[in-house]
């Protein structure tokens, strides 16, 4: 995204380091107005780090915050126009859910019959009108994180921060409550930065998701770019489960791969333009979801005969672990297939579903 | 078919459980001893306060008084000597609440906004400065009284009432720091994290998030104070003149006075007196105490 297309949040070179240790390192990011931005990557890459530092609670060791145009770097965490919604819910425990939602709003200085209009509101947005004069004690997780949104809400702030807000909650409500938050984003359109360690929520609410690493972020892309046209091999590996096969071999100038038992021809292979694998070294790529079995894989450009090592049942769908020379072949099935350990059968796949990378760099080709 | 009665016939419900096991005999019976061993000196202190000193010439130190007097307690409370003046413990119960009050209020304030700035706003040495008070704790006092009397006499509060108040306030401040800061440490980070968002400063967070939160932990420290305070001789002795002795120095008065015969029954009046002031804060708040020092142990 450029810059000078309408962004609410922009974010230049920024540095924090707790002490000699560089969290997050030379990050730059612009979020448009009203766009649902996924923060997606394993544990301690600097997640909950940048989302502390957008929200005004750590201070940055250089670089600017831009929010709404206006540099906060300096701001107060209140001056930002930012609500925050955490794992843990944060509610304040001695106050009820109408003093939770309150707090914020007086501390504002907001007149009291606009904080009353503005519960009222907020509470019938999220359902949650009968808990108002309950403590936080008594509610239920799903019904602590309602009113931690809600305190957000309540606000009416333009960009909304997430940490990990679903984590807490079993799974059911989590289904439920991520529906929720969308809708509540194409009601709102504000702003939302979301941090996440589950796919589904990452894939399912995103815009845009920013997979990070090591404090820098590795792609910004949307879920369907992210998912089949990952930028190297690490946002790959990260992205999908059952996790991508690879494998690695060379790739010669007439486009054939060879390695690992694999000899087959990636012509039809949308390269990215301009990059070519140096030394020939390559990694193959495939989606356990792009190999093909039984009948389908007769229609497959690459085919060839596996074994099925081991069979997991999931429900819906099955996945399989089987072997070709020595090599894992992790694929899915439709759930009702009936495959056993130890049968022969033949796989395939096509070479525009693959993905390449570089062997050195590990960017795609 | 003897399988399936078996399983008809077997154990079912809770376990039953005998009382008189050889382990409960062991336990309950350890319990007892020692709780006979330090009800002993109580029980002889307080029956030997009713009793009039001829019965106490007989010996028995044991066995109840036959004839109960309360005498011993008026005296000990508003006639008993000490030096020149002779209207008993009061003057030094009021002494002592007057030490009291103002040393376990300004104390436990001070140490809870310490504690507050130590575990949720770090700043540049504020491990550094943690580490130094708590030093504090570990250095025997002794050391630090010649130059408090220094101190004081330059202050020109030595020998008067806030003098002491002082020097209960700074002796108190590691020990109540660190069970704030403690205490503190244990709410989550994240909890402040919001209560600024929604724009509380320092005041605000601490007066309308922290403190309502610190019950427990403000029991357990007024606990320490009050007791810690109260028992408190050689401070007293040393920072306050005649006029202004708390009971203890007083008590140590009456009871060491050597005119006169020995009133043994006075003597232990006044004690219990003394000791009065302690034992009901641990009646009161025993629970609440067990639970608040659970609580700030739990992380630091
Ligand atoms: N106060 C701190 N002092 C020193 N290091 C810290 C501090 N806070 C975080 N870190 C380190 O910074 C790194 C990034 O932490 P951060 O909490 O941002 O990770 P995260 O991506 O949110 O992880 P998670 O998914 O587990 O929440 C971690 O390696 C962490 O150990
Ligand atoms: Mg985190």
């Amino acid at each position: 995204m450029s810059n000078n297309m309408q962004s609410s949040i922009s974010i230049r070179d920024l540095k924090l380091s707790f002490g000699s240790f560089d969290v997050l390192k030379n990050l730059n990011l612009e979020i448009g107005k009203g766009e649902f931005l996924v923060l997606l990557g394993s544990s301690g890459c600097g997640k909950s780090t940048l989302l502390n530092c957008i929200a005004g609670l750590l201070d940055v060791t250089d670089g600017q915050i831009f929010i709404n145009g206006k540099n906060v770097t300096w701001e107060e965490p209140s001056d930002r126009g930012i609500g925050m919604v955490f794992q843990s819910y944060a509610l304040y425990p001695q106050m009820t859910v109408k003093g939770n939602l309150a707090f914020g709003l007086k501390n504002a200085k907001v007149p009291k019959a606009e904080i009353e209009k503005r519960i009222a509101r907020t509470a019938e947005v999220l359902q949650i009108e009968s808990l108002l004069t309950r403590k936080p004690a008594a509610l239920s997780g799903g019904q602590r994180q309602r009113v931690a949104i809600g305190r957000a809400l309540v606000r009416h702030v333009d960009v909304f921060l997430f940490d990990e807000p679903l984590s807490n909650l079993d799974a059911k409500l989590r289904a439920d409550l991520r529906v929720e938050i969308k809708r509540l984003h194409h009601q709102l359109k504000n702003t939302m930065i979301y941090v996440t360690h589950d796919q589904v929520e990452a894939m399912t609410l995103a815009d845009r998701i920013a997979i990070m690493k090591g404090g820098v972020v590795m792609q910004l892309d949307s879920p369907s770019i992210i998912y089949n046209r990952p930028a190297n091999k690490y946002v790959a590996d990260f992205i999908g489960s059952p996790a991508m096969n690879f494998y690695q071999g060379t790739l010669d100038k007439d486009n054939n791969f060879r390695g690992d038992g694999l000899s087959l021809s990636v012509t039809g292979y949308p390269f990215e333009e301009g990059r070519v694998a140096q030394n020939q070294q390559v990694w193959l790529g495939i989606r356990p979801e792009h190999i093909r079995s039984a009948d389908a894989a007769q229609q497959c450009a690459v085919q060839m005969g596996a074994i099925v090592e081991l069979v997991e049942p999931m429900g819906s769908d099955t996945q399989i672990w089987s072997v070709v020379d020595k090599q894992n072949y992790r694929f899915r099935v439709d759930g009702q297939t009936e495959m056993t350990e130890g049968d022969s059968i033949r796989i395939g796949f096509d070479p525009e579903n693959l993905s390449l990378f570089d062997r050195d760099s590990e960017l795609r080709l | 078919m003897t399988d399936e009665t078996n399983l008809v016939d077997g154990p079912r419900g809770p376990k039953p459980k005998r009382a008189f096991t050889r382990r409960n005999i062991f336990v309950y019976g350890t319990l007892l001893l020692f709780a006979v061993y330090y009800l002993l000196p109580l029980w002889v202190m307080v029956v030997t306060s009713l009793k009039g000193m001829p019965e106490i010439r007989m010996g028995n130190i044991f066995s109840p008084p036959v004839e109960v007097t309360f005498q011993p307690w008026v005296k000990a409370w508003s006639e008993a000597c000490t030096g020149i003046n002779c209207d008993g413990l009061s003057r030094g119960f009021w002494n002592s609440i007057k030490i009291l009050i103002p040393s376990t209020i300004v104390s436990i304030l001070i140490a809870s906004i310490n504690g507050y700035a130590l575990s949720k706003w770090r700043f540049k040495g504020s491990e550094t400065f943690f580490a130094i008070l708590v030093l504090g704790a570990f250095i025997p006092y002794q050391i630090m009284i010649y130059p408090i009397v220094i101190l004081l006499r330059e202050a020109g509060l030595y020998g008067s009432l806030w003098g002491l108040v002082l020097v209960h306030t700074i002796f108190g401040m590691p020990i109540m720091t660190l069970l704030f800061r403690n205490y503190f440490t244990g709410i989550p980070d994240e909890l402040f994290k919001a209560a600024r968002v929604d724009g509380a400063g320092f005041w605000g967070i601490f007066i309308k998030i922290m403190l309502p939160m610190s019950l427990p932990i403000i029991v357990v420290a007024m606990i320490l104070q009050i007791t810690g305070i109260w028992n408190d001789f050689l401070f007293g002795v040393i920072y306050t003149k005649p006029d202004l002795y708390p009971m203890t120095v007083q008590l140590n008065n009456i009871v060491n006075s050597v005119q006169g015969v020995k009133e043994y029954n006075v003597n232990m009046a006044a004690t219990l007196l003394t000791g009065l002031v302690p034992l009901v804060i641990y009646f009161i708040s025993g629970k609440l105490f067990v639970r608040g020092i659970a609580a700030g142990a739990v992380k630091g």
